[in-house]
C-alpha cells in the first residue's frame, strides 16, 4: 500500500488490510460472545446464591469481582482490535491511555467516601445519639507545660 | 539526502503527523476520552451512593420482564438479548471500516445499513424497557421497587437507572443518526471522490465507544 496524503501530511497506512485482519474480527467476536455469556452465567449463580437467605457473602463479592475483571477485559478487545487502538503508534496509545489512570484514584477514593458513609448510617441510632465529648486530656510526660 | 532519510524516522522531527493518524481521527480519539470521562464520572456517583445506602433493590426482581412474556419472571434475559444486539452491530460496523480499507463502496454501505438496524433495534429495546418500567410506576424522583433487605427505597435507584441509561441511549440515538449520514455518503459516492474512507473509520470508533459504555452500564446496574 502507498503512502496516503492528508492535507499535505504524509502518513503512513496503519496496516494492509488484509484476510489475515478479518480473521482477526470474527476472533474478537468469539471472545467478546464466550465472555458475555460466562458472565451471564456467573450473573445467574449470584441470583440463585441470593436465594438463600444465609448465603455466602465473600463468594458473592468474589464473584462479583470477577465479572468486573471479565469486562474490562471486554472493554480491552473492543479499544484494542474493534477501534484498532492496539495499531497505532505508542506516542498515540499513551495520550489516550495515560490520562484515564487518574480513574485509578478517582474510583478508590468516592468507592471509599461511600463506604465510610455506610459505616456512619449504620452507627447512627436516633434513640442514642453518637456523644463526642471532651475526654480529659491525658497528662504529659515532658514536652512542654 | 542520507540525513532526510535519517530524519524522516523520527516522529517528532516535523514534516509529518507525529502521531501517524489523521487530524480528525485524533480529534475524535481525544473526544472519547473525555466522554469517558463523562460517563465515568456518572458511574463513579451511582457507584458511591450505593455504596454508601444500607441496602439497595436487587436488579433481578427490577429487570425481570420480557416482551410479550407476560409477568414470568425473567431476570437478565432481555438485558442480554440488548447485550448481543449491541456487540453484533458493533461486529458490522468493524466490517464496515473493513471494507473502507478496501475501497469497497458496496461493502461499506451493506455494513453500515446493518450497523444502523442493530442500533434501531438497541433503541427499541430501550424504549420498551423504559415504557415497562415507567408503568410498573418507576420515574425520575419515582421509586416502587424495594431494597433487597425488604425495606423501602430512596429514588436514588430510578434517578440513576434513567439518568445514565438516557445518557447512552442518547448516544446511540445520535450514533444512529452519523451512521444513517455517512451510509447516505458513502451511497453518493462523496468517500470515493475523496478517495479514502477515513469518515467511517471515525463514525466506527463513535459506534464502537458507545458499545463499550454499554459493558459497563450492563456490568454495574444488571449483573452485580
Amino acid at each position: 500500500m502507498e503512502h496516503q496524503t492528508f492535507g499535505g501530511e504524509v502518513t503512513l497506512p496503519h496496516h494492509a488490510p488484509t484476510d489475515e485482519s478479518k480473521k482477526r474480527i470474527w476472533k474478537t467476536t468469539l471472545i467478546l460472545s464466550v465472555i458475555t455469556m460466562f458472565e451471564l452465567a456467573l450473573g445467574y449463580l449470584i441470583y440463585n446464591m441470593h436465594q438463600s437467605p444465609d448465603y455466602n457473602h465473600t463468594l458473592v463479592l468474589a464473584l462479583k469481582g470477577v465479572i468486573i475483571i471479565l469486562s474490562l477485559a471486554k472493554a480491552f478487545y473492543i479499544v484494542s482490535i474493534f477501534m484498532h487502538l492496539g495499531d497505532e503508534i505508542r506516542n498515540l496509545i499513551m495520550t489516550i491511555v495515560a490520562p484515564l489512570m487518574i480513574f485509578i484514584w478517582f474510583i478508590i477514593a468516592f468507592m471509599y467516601e461511600g463506604n465510610s458513609w455506610k459505616t456512619l448510617r449504620n452507627k447512627y441510632n436516633p434513640q442514642e445519639p453518637v456523644k463526642y465529648e471532651q475526654t480529659e486530656t491525658p497528662s504529659h510526660e515532658g514536652g512542654l507545660k | 539526502m542520507a540525513q532526510a532519510a535519517a530524519v524522516n524516522t523520527k516522529w517528532w522531527s516535523g514534516g509529518k503527523s507525529p502521531f501517524n493518524v489523521e487530524y480528525g481521527k485524533l480529534m475524535m480519539w481525544y473526544f472519547l476520552m473525555s466522554d469517558t470521562f463523562t460517563f465515568g464520572a456518572f458511574l463513579i456517583a451511582y457507584g458511591t451512593v450505593r455504596m454508601s445506602s444500607i441496602s439497595w433493590p436487587d436488579p433481578n426482581h427490577v429487570f425481570n420482564a420480557f416482551p410479550g412474556a407476560g409477568h414470568a419472571h425473567l431476570p437478565l434475559v432481555f438485558v442480554s438479548l440488548m447485550t448481543f444486539i449491541l456487540i453484533v452491530s458493533s461486529v458490522t460496523m468493524v466490517l464496515a471500516v473493513h471494507e473502507g480499507h478496501h475501497g469497497n463502496r458496496k461493502g461499506v454501505v451493506k455494513w453500515m445499513f446493518w450497523t444502523i438496524i442493530g442500533g434501531l433495534a438497541f433503541l427499541s429495546c430501550q424504549a420498551w424497557e423504559w415504557n415497562h418500567l415507567f408503568h410498573e410506576g418507576a420515574w425520575w424522583g419515582r421509586n416502587p421497587f424495594p431494597n433487597a433487605d425488604g425495606t423501602v427505597a430512596t429514588t436514588n435507584f430510578s434517578n440513576f437507572f434513567f439518568t445514565i441509561t438516557g445518557f447512552h441511549g442518547f448516544h446511540v440515538f445520535s450514533g444512529v443518526i452519523i451512521n444513517l449520514i455517512t451510509l447516505i455518503m458513502a451511497q453518493t459516492g462523496v468517500f470515493e471522490k475523496r478517495g479514502h474512507y477515513l469518515m467511517i473509520e471515525k463514525v466506527g470508533l463513535y459506534w464502537h465507544f458507545v458499545d463499550l459504555v454499554w459493558v459497563f452500564v450492563f456490568l454495574f446496574f444488571y449483573l452485580v
